[in-house]
This record gives structure tokens, C-alpha cells and sequence, in this order.
């Protein structure tokens, strides 16, 4: 009986297509249960031996593109994540492949977007939210968890095989005769990149160099832009009062006008350090001289340093413009140091190696920017 | 990576060839490509692309790889220097 209000607003909504006052229409089917919410990205559910398993759509919607770009811009990255399980792709058999992921919301998009029009079972494994490589990195994505996740799904009941595919890049975590021992199901890796899945399964799990071999191009790197510049950004709010404060130090004690003035030209070269470093330093990355990152970084600085040097020719003093543009140069490089993290491709060793140097020469850069900054009033 | 490639002689990667079986497991997990099989032993291809992720030392059946894996993160190594290795994080920079 649909006799109250609220339900006849409802079945209204949902005859004119709209979604009613408060939200967007409910579906209101039968898969509705008290407390619990169908996701977005399910479709659809199927009957399993081991009961009804969720069938993903294997096109992303809005929401998906938004809580990427949400999570791209460093909002909310740290909780976007899936419930572990199984999961359905199409209409999988008994004998379709199980393909393993992490349960990073955007690790799970990838993938399913990828598998369109093909059928495969999808295990997601609790990784904590993180995704494939640095779940892996960090212990969470294990075989234990993998075969965790194997026997509390049922999986033998699901499927008539005894093989997974996991992703190449979780294999610095998963050891994959451990899965073996530890579920039954044999381990194998898959390509790196979700997008390789079609290719891989339609060549009998087969892949090919390039699919095992890592990349980071240009769009990759400036994926990551985002994220680097918003982590920086935090990282260095504190200097934005205290260079404020630094301009105003001089003979009268304290000068409000010259905090102003002096004030401005440091925050536009922390400005410009931040640019230099997360972001041309990443964007121009394989044709910047030199190996380790704080060099490129150093030298995007300088680079960027030269229109800078220009800009304030005359407008702060050539003692001061010095001191600027060595502090843009230790940001630039310490910011480029820290992008190390975000790359695949540099060993700890290295990146050890490079920080013993290269911090001291950041040091010795802004230090001698700051007695050079507080010394240039006095000296007129 | 052929245009990316980071400092060199650094890896710490080491294969004891004696004990190799030449399963070509560490040709597949390895993202770089530094191993290739020469007939029934692997063999080391390209040192320097060693990220030392270390999944062919994890994989190796037979403990024939020696790798002293890590992260090769700034902000990681900074916070394993301030809180000691097992607390390090990245502090949600790079993952
Ligand atoms: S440690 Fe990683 S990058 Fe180095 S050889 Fe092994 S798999 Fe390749
Ligand atoms: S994984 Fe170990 S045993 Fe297998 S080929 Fe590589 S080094 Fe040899």
C-alpha cells in the first residue's frame, strides 16, 4: 500500500525518471536489505553455490570519475576503497578465470573497466585500501591475505579450477608458491597493467615483454601532479607566516611596508620552488640533466629561477633577489627528492645515496638565503 | 625504462647462479626486465634498472637472489630515519 506520502513521492519519481525531493530515486527492488545499500558499481547479483555473488558494471560513471579525481587530487585518497570479496564480471562459469585485485577503489575500477564484454571472476582482497604496488610493498597485500580471501568466498565451490591471476606488481608481496600452500590455488602473475587483462586472457595467459615491463610516461606522471602539489602544499603552509615575518626583520625592529613588499617576493618564490619541483620537475623528468632527482630538481629551480631573477630585477635588492632564488632552488630540489616516492623506478639505495648529499647542499642553500635575506636591510 | 633510468651502481642485486634452476620466475615478476635466461640459469641483464622491489628474491624457488628490498621513497626514508625503519611511512605522499 502505497498510501503515505513519502512513498507516493517516491513511485512518482521514479514514473517521471527523476529522482524525487530527497535524493535520487531508490531502486526499490528486492536485493534491498535493512541496513546495508547497494553499491553503485554493481549491477546486478548472481546465484553461486556460495550464494549470491555481485556482478560489476564494467563502465564507469560519474561517480567513479569523480571520486577518482577526488582521490587524484589527494581528497579522501587515504578511504577509497571496495569491500573485499567476490565479485562477477559478466557471466562467469565454473571455468572462467579468477583475476586478483586490491581493494583501492581505484585499482578495482581499472580493472573492471578493462574486462568489458568478457567474463571472469574478480577477487578482491583486503589490502586495506591501498593499491596493488604499495599494498605490496608494505605487507599488506600477502599471500596469506590472498589466500584468506580465497577461503573465506568459498572459491573452491565457485569455480571448478585451481588458478589465480594475480597482478605482476604485487609480486614484491605475494609469494606466489605461498598461495599455493596456503589455499590450493595456483599463483599466477598476470600483466602490470589492468589494461593488458583482455590481451592477456585472450592469448591463453600469455605476456608478452611489454606487458611485464613498467612504464612512466608523461600522463602518468602528471596523474600523479595533483597529489604531490597538495601534499607539498601542506607541508609548507607554515612558511608562508613565518617568510612574512622574515621580511619584515630589519633596522626599525620590525617594518609592516617592507613585510609586505620583501613579504610578497618570498611567497612567490616558494611559489615558483613548489612549481619547479612538483610539477615541471615530474613533467619534464626524463629530459632534465642528471640522474638523481634533487639535481633535476635544483635545476628546474634555476630554470625557473631565471624568469623569476628577471621579474624582481628592480623590485627587491640584488642581495635579496640572490637569497630568493637559492630558497626557490632547495625547495624545488627537496620537492623533486620527495617525487622519488611516487616513481617506479628508483632503488632505496639510490634514493639513500642521494639524500646524504643532497640534503646538507638544501641546508647550506637556505641557510645562507636566510643570513643573506636578514642581512640585506642592514647593509641598505 | 630506457629514457627513464636512475643512479647507477647502486642495487644491491645479486645472483648466485650455482644455485639457479632456471624456472624464469624472475624474468616474469621483475617490472624492469633485468633478468633474462641463458639457457638453464638466469642471468643478470641490466643491474642498474634494479628498482630493488625485491619480488624476484621473494619468488626465486631456490633462494638463488639476493636483493636488499625496500621502497625507494624520500619521505620514507626521512621518516625511517626520525622513527626508526619498522615505523617508517610515507606519510600518504607516494602511497
Ligand atoms: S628487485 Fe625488483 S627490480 Fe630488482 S631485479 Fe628484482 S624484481 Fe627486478
Ligand atoms: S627465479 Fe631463481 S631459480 Fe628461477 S630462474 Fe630466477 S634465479 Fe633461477
Amino acid at each position: 500500500m502505497k498510501d503515505n506520502l513519502m512513498a507516493f513521492g517516491e513511485s512518482a519519481a521514479r514514473d517521471l525518471g527523476a529522482p524525487c525531493c530527497c535524493g535520487p530515486a531508490s531502486e526499490g527492488d528486492d536485493r534491498e536489505m535493512p541496513g546495508y545499500s547497494v553499491c553503485r558499481f554493481v549491477d546486478s547479483f548472481m546465484e553461486t553455490p556460495e550464494g549470491a555473488v555481485p556482478v560489476v558494471k564494467t563502465r564507469l560513471e560519474r561517480v567513479d570519475h569523480l571520486g577518482t579525481l577526488a582521490a587524484r587530487c589527494n581528497v579522501g585518497r587515504s578511504d577509497y576503497r571496495v569491500a573485499p570479496g567476490l565479485y562477477a564480471v559478466g557471466e562467469p562459469t565454473e571455468t572462467a578465470p579468477v583475476l586478483v585485485t586490491a581493494n583501492y577503489k581505484m585499482s578495482f575500477d581499472a580493472v573492471r573497466r578493462t574486462l568489458s564484454g568478457m567474463n571472469a571472476w574478480l577477487l578482491v582482497v583486503d589490502t586495506k585500501g591501498i593499491n596493488v604496488w604499495c599494498a605490496a610493498g608494505k605487507g599488506s597485500f600477502s599471500a596469506e591475505g590472498v589466500a584468506a580471501m580465497v577461503t573465506k568466498t568459498g572459491l573452491t565451490q565457485v569455480v571448478s579450477h585451481r588458478k589465480l591471476i594475480l597482478p605482476q606488481l604485487c609480486a614484491n608481496g605475494v609469494t606466489a608458491r605461498e598461495v599455493k600452500k596456503r589455499c590450493g590455488f595456483r599463483a599466477e602473475f598476470g600483466p602490470l597493467r589492468a589494461s593488458d587483462l583482455p590481451g592477456f586472457i585472450q592469448s591463453g595467459l600469455n605476456a608478452d615483454a611489454g606487458m611485464r615491463r613498467i612504464t612512466f610516461t608523461l600522463k602518468e606522471r602528471l596523474e600523479l601532479m595533483p597529489v604531490e602539489v597538495s601534499l607539498t602544499g601542506r607541508h609548507l603552509l607554515w612558511l608562508v607566516p613565518a617568510l612574512f615575518l622574515l621580511s619584515g626583520v630589519g633596522p626599525g625592529f620590525f617594518s609592516f611596508s617592507q613585510a609586505v613588499l620583501k613579504g610578497v617576493a618570498a611567497w612567490s618564490a616558494l611559489f615558483t620552488g613548489i612549481l619547479a619541483g612538483a610539477v615541471i620537475t615530474p613533467a619534464l623528468l626524463p629530459w632534465l640533466p642528471g640522474r638523481a632527482f634533487a639535481v633535476k630538481g635544483a635545476l628546474a629551480g634555476l630554470l625557473c629561477g631565471l624568469p623569476f631573477g628577471l621579474f624582481y630585477w628592480n623590485e627587491v635588492g640584488m642581495g635579496s633577489l640572490f637569497a630568493l632564488i637559492c630558497w626557490l632552488t632547495a625547495v624545488s630540489s627537496y620537492l623533486a627528492m620527495n617525487f622519488t616516492g611516487a616513481t617506479p623506478y628508483t632503488s632505496p639505495t639510490g634514493v639513500e645515496h642521494e639524500m646524504k648529499r643532497a640534503i646538507p647542499a638544501q641546508a647550506v642553500a637556505v641557510i645562507v638565503g636566510l643570513i643573506i635575506w636578514l642581512a640585506a636591510p642592514f647593509t641598505g | 625504462m630506457k629514457d627513464l633510468r636512475y643512479i647507477d651502481n647502486m642495487a644491491t642485486l645479486k645472483l648466485h647462479t650455482d644455485l639457479c634452476v632456471g624456472c624464469g620466475l624472475c624474468t616474469t615478476v621483475c617490472p624492469h626486465g633485468v633478468f633474462s635466461l641463458e639457457g638453464p640459469k638466469a642471468r643478470i641483464d641490466d643491474l642498474n634498472g634494479c628498482m630493488e622491489c625485491g619480488a624476484c628474491a621473494r619468488n626465486c624457488p631456490v633462494a638463488a637472489i639476493s636483493v636488499n628490498p625496500g621502497v625507494g621513497c624520500a619521505a620514507y626514508i626521512i621518516s625511517g630515519w626520525i622513527k626508526g625503519k619498522d615505523k617508517a611511512s610515507c606519510g600518504g605522499g607516494c602511497c
